[in-house]
Order: C-alpha cells, then structure tokens, then sequence
C-alpha cells in the first residue's frame, strides 16, 4: 500500500520511495530509507501524512505521501 | 602565529549558526525561525587571546551530498578551501537528526568539533545528554553553548585553537552489539574512525582505496572518496572516472546511511536521557492541534484570540498613551505659545507633526500585543503545524501548505513576510506568494480598523475588525485560484515536507527580542516616514495656488483630492480628503489616521472624545458607516505602502510586475469597495 492509505498509530516498513532526487535526498537524510519503520501519527482525507521516522516528526503533503509504497511492519518491538 | 585560523559554522537549517556566528563577530546578520534564512556564506573575523580567526556562516544543510545548492556549496566550501576548524553546530533538543550531518562531517577527515547548541531547552524538557561519553562515541569534543544567552562562547574558540592540529582523538571504541555483525572485520582495526559500517560495505571501501590509490589520481582522504563513490555521488564519480561496475555493482547509499543511523541509534540510546516523556506530550497535543476535525477551527480560534488580545488588551493601555499624548500636545501647544512662535510654525508643528506621529505612537499598545502574539506563535512551535493543517486548502490553489507560513506573517508585516518567501523552492510559487502577500492584513492596517471600527461600530468593533482579515485571506485564496486555472495539471510544484519540532514553552528572552525590534521599527517608522509624511502633508494642505492659506478647501491638497474624489463616489469614498488621506497612506498605512484628524480639523481623534468629534464631524459629510467600512476594505487591499513595493521589486526584480502588482491591488481594492457600499446601501 502507499502512505496515503494507512492507520494512524500503525507501525510501517518502508518498501519503495519514488520521488524526484531533491524530496528523496531529504528524507533519506532523515534516515528515511528502505526497510525503516515509521509511526503514521495523522492523516488527512486528502492525503496528508505525519509520521515519525527516527525520532522526527515530518509533515509531508500527499504528491509526496502516494509515492512511497510501505508494508505493515508485524515484527514486535518498540516503535522507533 | 600568523595566519588566521579558518573556521567553518556547518549545521542543520534553523539550528542557530547564524545567531552563534552573530555572538561570536558582533555582526547584526538576520535570524529567524524558520529554515533557509542563510542563503549565502558570510565571514567574519574574530580575536581570541592570542589567535586570529576567520569566522565563515554556511548556508543550513541536511546533509553532504550534491543534490542542493547549499549542500554543494557547503561541501565544495569545505574540501576546497583553507578551512583549518569545522564547527558543527547542532540543535542539542533534536541531537537524531543533527547526528547525520556530524558523521557525514567527520567522515571528510578535517577536524570537526561539535558546538552543543539550545541546551536550555534540552533542560527545559528534563532531558540530559551524557557530555563524557558523547564525545567518546563520536570521536571529537563535544561542547554545550548557547548562542542566545552567549555562554560556552570562549571554552568553544578555546577548543577550536587546540584541536586544530589534531583532527581525531584515539581512543575509539564501538560495541555494535545489536546488530550481530561477526565476520572478518575486525572492528577495533577500524577504530579511528566514527562510523564503522558492516563487513560487506568495509571490504567495499578497502577495494576501492585500493583502486583509487593505483590510479594515480590526487586524494585527500582516501575512505571519503571511497564512501562517496559507493553512494555513485556524480561529482565524485566524474573526477575518478573508470569501470567501476565489479566492485560496485549497484548504489551502497541506502547501507551507508543506514550504517550511520544505526550508530546514532546507539549514541541516543547511550547518551540522552528522558527522552520519551516530553515526546509523548507533543504527539497528546498534535492528536488535537493537527485533527483532521478541529485543525482548522482551532487555528481560526487561535488568531481570533490574537486579534481579541490585541484589540481589548491594546486599547486598556492605549488610554494612559492617549492621556500623555493629549497633555504633550496641550503642553507643546502653551510652550510656543508663550515663547512667541508664529502660528503657521505652531500650527506644523501642533496639528502636522504632535497630531501625525503622535497619533499613530498612540496604537504602539495594540501593534505591541499583536506581535507578542505572533512571536509567541512562532517560538512554541505551532507555525509547522499551520503548514500541515492547510495544505489542504492551499493545495486546491496550487501551493503546499508551507506557503501558508509567509502568510500569517504578513500579519505583522508585509515586507518580512514577502522575504520569507524565499524559502519556497519553486520560483513560479514564490511570485504568486508576493502577488498575493499584501493582501494579507499587515500591523500598519490595525489603526485604521481601531479608528474607525470602533467609531462607528462600537459594540461589535471587534467583529468588524476580524472580518477584515478573513477578507483579506479570502481575497488572497481566491486571487491565488484565479492564478491557478492556468495550471491544468493540479499538480503541486512543491510539495509539503516539513519537520514537526517537538512543541516548547515560548522563550520570554527570544520572544521580547523579536517584539523588541518591532516596536523600534515602529517607533523608527513613526520618526522617519511618517513624521515626513505629515510634514509633507501640512504643507500640501495649507498652502495652495495663493501661498499659505486658512482655508484647506483651497490648499494643493484638496485640488489634487477632488480630481480623484469622483472616481471614488461608487464606493461612497468620494470626499477629497478621503482620497488625500489614501495617498497619504501609500507612506506609510498608518497616516491614513493621522491624515483624517488633520483633514476634519479633529483634534486628538484617537481619543474617545476625539473619536465622537471626528464621528460627528464626517456625519455632517454624510459618511456612516457604510462609508467606513468601505474604506477599511479599501485601506485593507490597495497598495499596503512604499516600502512593500520596494520589497516587491526588489523580489520580482522587474518594473513591469511591480507596476502590474500595484495596479491589481488598486483594482481589487476598489472593486471590493464598491461591492461592499453598494451592499450597505441596500441593508
């Protein structure tokens, strides 16, 4: 599934990002790459999405949120 | 010795380098809370006991890569250049995220000291950082500071003369115990370096040193060069050309980046102390303030309460202004008399400049609360939260949410606010922002609605004076959508992608900075522009075609006003000292006040007797309160004043925008107008 179509308070792997060069280089100097776990913390109807990656809080806006595909993460241990 | 050392402020964006390298240099560069403000690198020199220093502030950045601007220039800045001291400063409340650019920094090989910054607020939050195993972990001194309260400043240069030579301690030891990596590699032959990364990525950048070193090519730091071009970094890849593609045989970034994290996983869990409870809190508060329900609501709730502040709050203490403004010109008025002066220099100086500066020094309560309020907003974190709780909105006029920011700052001053607008990556968005900025209701505005609301509005003044900045957002939004409909692909330029800080008690020390330097700018605005502007003013309303004259009817002024005046009868505007009052406003917003005590002969109009006077006196023109409230719309849409304009131009760099700007303004101000008179006539 992407961003745009998960649970608030739901624990995530990240699968896929495909985004242009500058958004992509900005969360991945947030930690933001494949297989990590993210917390949705809010979502919007519209597709708005923040979530909690590494201890950071980000805000991103749907064209951003509907182009990252995630997997549920299952494995059990504390949220990052 | 001789030569000046060369240090180098690198840092996150918004994490205070600037304010730092202000305390350091003594130098007034501009802050303020919100990333990007340091667009280019600015240096200063310092000198610390017996050593010279250069200072160098580099743009903020997230990291070391080449896909920015900042980030190349940064990265260019520190390889190429002298540069004998890296400062990393880092905001110590976010210390996750600031780690990453630390490592990537340590990795280039200069001597890095890491300056500790906003440590108060660590406090604050009943946080603690580990101060003697952080720099254990990481490798190199590790120094609290505070840039605002300017401590730690001296024991930072103290570090940066001493650790010049030596670029790493020795005594590096990692325990990467969760993460199960045996293999060959052992850790402790790595151990001068910070990040160790796993077998399979070690072995890598051991091939590739070795490539690099049998092709000849000039290195400086051999495990960088081999880190950047696993990453398949173009710059670096350019100038080591060659067949790579049997060691690395697809891109390593992602295992690199993971490398690091994983580290500072360790060094948080290791060296920050009670980081959870205050966290917890934020996501409590977020759960309301970010609702998908209440959201919007509350951030309307919010600003009403900005405005109900300023408008009950002000006007208590606009009373004990008003009473020594009246006994000032009371007094000023006997002085000259008894000194003899004539009456046309009692006249300039009583009625033109005690009336025109001092009435406007009378609404400093109302602007002091505003921007108190603001500051306030600003300072606790909330204003990210207004870029998420709008994208929305703002995404059906084409924007991200984040253009929202230079927004609400155009409720205190429209000329700031356009500068922010720099923020915004996307050019075509940063014209429509200044387009549309002016519209938003600036605190220059606030005295008119003051005035005149509460003249003719009495009970529900407050309400009417609300309604002109929801005017103004509506105005803006739908001015922005008009833009748009030549945007068919509805695709957002720029997308939202903004960091939430954690939410924190205001500082009263940065809040009274920032309201501070308002008020001085207010009060430089009304000794400067606005005490020109009623000079000016006098002059044109009492002398006329036959010198000096008694009668304003006869004055330049009025002749000017009633060739104007016709076009403005529609919108029950068409007085010519209405229209002289608006030009006068082009000055500076507020004159538009000053201008109609001096124009109705009303003494002290912004006292309430005055007030009465003044309401009386353009009754007696047949100007009600329609008429009022068509003139606020149009003191809230034209051309907000001389110096928005400069700003304007200066931002579009283009004359024919600039005249197109304040044409568009000067149309909607007037259709606006006329709508609403024509409304109130039919009420």
């Amino acid at each position: 599934m992407v961003l745009c179509e998960t649970t608030v308070g739901g624990v995530y792997r990240i699968e896929k990002m495909d985004l242009t060069r500058a958004v992509e280089m900005r969360l991945k100097a947030l930690g933001m790459v494949e297989s990590t776990r993210i917390k949705i913390l809010n979502r919007k109807r519209s597709g708005a999405v923040i979530f909690n990656v590494r201890g950071t809080r980000i805000a991103i806006g749907k064209d951003i949120a509907e182009n990252i595909t995630v997997k549920e993460d299952t494995t059990d241990g504390q949220s990052s | 010795m001789d030569r000046a050392l060369k240090v180098a402020f690198v840092g996150n964006p918004n994490c205070g380098k600037t304010t730092l390298f202000n305390a350091y240099t003594g130098a007034n560069l501009k802050v303020a809370n919100w990333p990007g403000v340091t667009v280019e690198k600015k240096e200063g020199a310092l000198k610390y006991h017996k050593h010279r220093f250069t200072l160098v502030d580099l743009p903020g950045t997230y990291s070391l890569t080449s896909y920015t601007m900042e980030e190349k220039l940064t990265r260019q800045y520190i390889l190429d250049s002298e540069v004998d001291v890296i400062v990393d400063v880092a905001d110590a409340s976010a210390l996750e995220r600031n780690l990453y650019l630390t490592l990537q920094l340590i990795e280039l090989g200069k001597p890095v000291i890491l300056a500790l910054n906003m440590m108060d607020i660590v406090e604050e939050r009943g946080m603690e950082i580990d101060m003697h195993r952080l720099p254990e972990m990481l490798g190199i001194p590790c120094i609290p500071v505070s840039a605002k309260h300017k401590t730690g400043l001296d024991i930072l240069m103290h570090t940066v003369a001493h650790h010049q030579e030596k670029s790493k301690q020795e005594n590096l030891e990692h325990h990467h115990y969760h993460h199960g990596r045996g293999g060959h590699h052992k850790h402790s032959h790595h151990k001068e370096y910070a990040v160790v990364y796993n077998d399979v990525i070690e072995d890598k950048i051991d091939q590739v040193i070795a490539r690099v070193k049998e092709s000849e090519q000039p290195c400086s730091n051999y495990r960088w060069t081999a880190i950047k071009l696993l990453e398949l970094d173009e710059e670096i890849l350019s100038v080591y050309p060659g067949n790579w593609d049997d060691i690395i045989d697809r891109s390593y970034e992602d295992d690199i980046i993971n490398g690091k994290y994983d580290l500072i996983e360790e060094i948080i869990e290791e060296c920050l102390v009670n980081k959870q409870k205050k966290a917890a809190a934020t996501d409590y508060a977020d759960k309301l303030m970010t609702s998908n329900l209440w959201g919007f609501p509350i951030f309307l709730g919010i600003m009403a309460i900005v405005f109900f502040l300023t408008f009950t709050l002000g006007d208590f203490l606009k009373i004990g202004f008003e009473a020594a403004f009246e006994w000032f010109s009371g007094w000023m008025y006997q002085v000259l008399t008894s000194l003899g002066a004539s009456a046309w220099l009692i006249s300039l100086i009583v009625n033109g400049i005690i009336a025109g500066v001092g009435g406007i020094l009378t609404f400093l309560p109302n602007i002091f609360i505003l921007f108190l309020a603001l500051a306030f907003l600003e300072d606790s974190g909330y204003m990210s939260r207004v870029a998420y709780v709008m994208d929305n909105l703002m995404g059906k006029i084409g924007l991200s949410g984040r253009a929202f920011i230079p927004m609400i700052l155009g409720f205190g001053c429209t000329v700031p606010a356009i500068m922010a607008s720099r923020s915004l990556e996307n050019p075509k968005d940063r014209k429509r922002i200044i387009f549309i900025t002016p519209f938003m209701s600036c605190s220059a505005r606030l005295p008119i609605y003051v005035l005149f609301s509460s003249m003719f509005f009495q009970k529900s003044a407050m309400l009417v004076a609300y309604s002109m900045y929801l005017i103004g957002i509506l105005v803006a939004i739908v001015t922005a959508l008009i833009m748009n409909i030549g945007n068919k692909r509805k695709k957002i330029s720029a997308p939202l992608l903004i960091e939430l800080p954690e939410y924190k008690t205001p500082n009263l020390h940065t809040i009274m900075i920032y309201v501070w330097q308002k008020v001085k700018e207010y009060l430089t605005k009304a000794g400067t522009t606005i005490f020109l502007a009623s000079i000016v003013l006098w002059f044109l309303l009492n002398f006329g075609m036959n010198g000096m004259t008694t009668d304003m009817s006869e004055s330049f002024g009025a002749m000017a006003g009633m060739k104007i005046a016709p076009l403005l009868i529609p919108a029950g505007l068409g007085l010519w000292q209405v229209v002289v009052a608006l030009i006068s406003g082009l000055a500076a917003k507020e004159v538009v006040v000053s201008s109609f005590s001096v124009l109705f002969g009303v003494a002290n109009a912004t006292t309430a007797v005055g007030m009465d006077h003044l309401r009386d006196v353009l009754a007696g023109y047949g100007f009600g309160a329609g008429n009022a409230y068509a003139l606020m719309v149009f003191c809230l849409l034209y051309t907000p004043c001389v110096a928005t304009i400069g700003i304007i131009y200066r931002e579009l760099k283009s004359l024919k925008l600039t005249a197109a700007t304040i044409l568009f303004q000067l149309v909607v101000a007037w259709v606006m107008a006329v709508l609403v008179y024509q409304i109130s006539l039919l009420l």
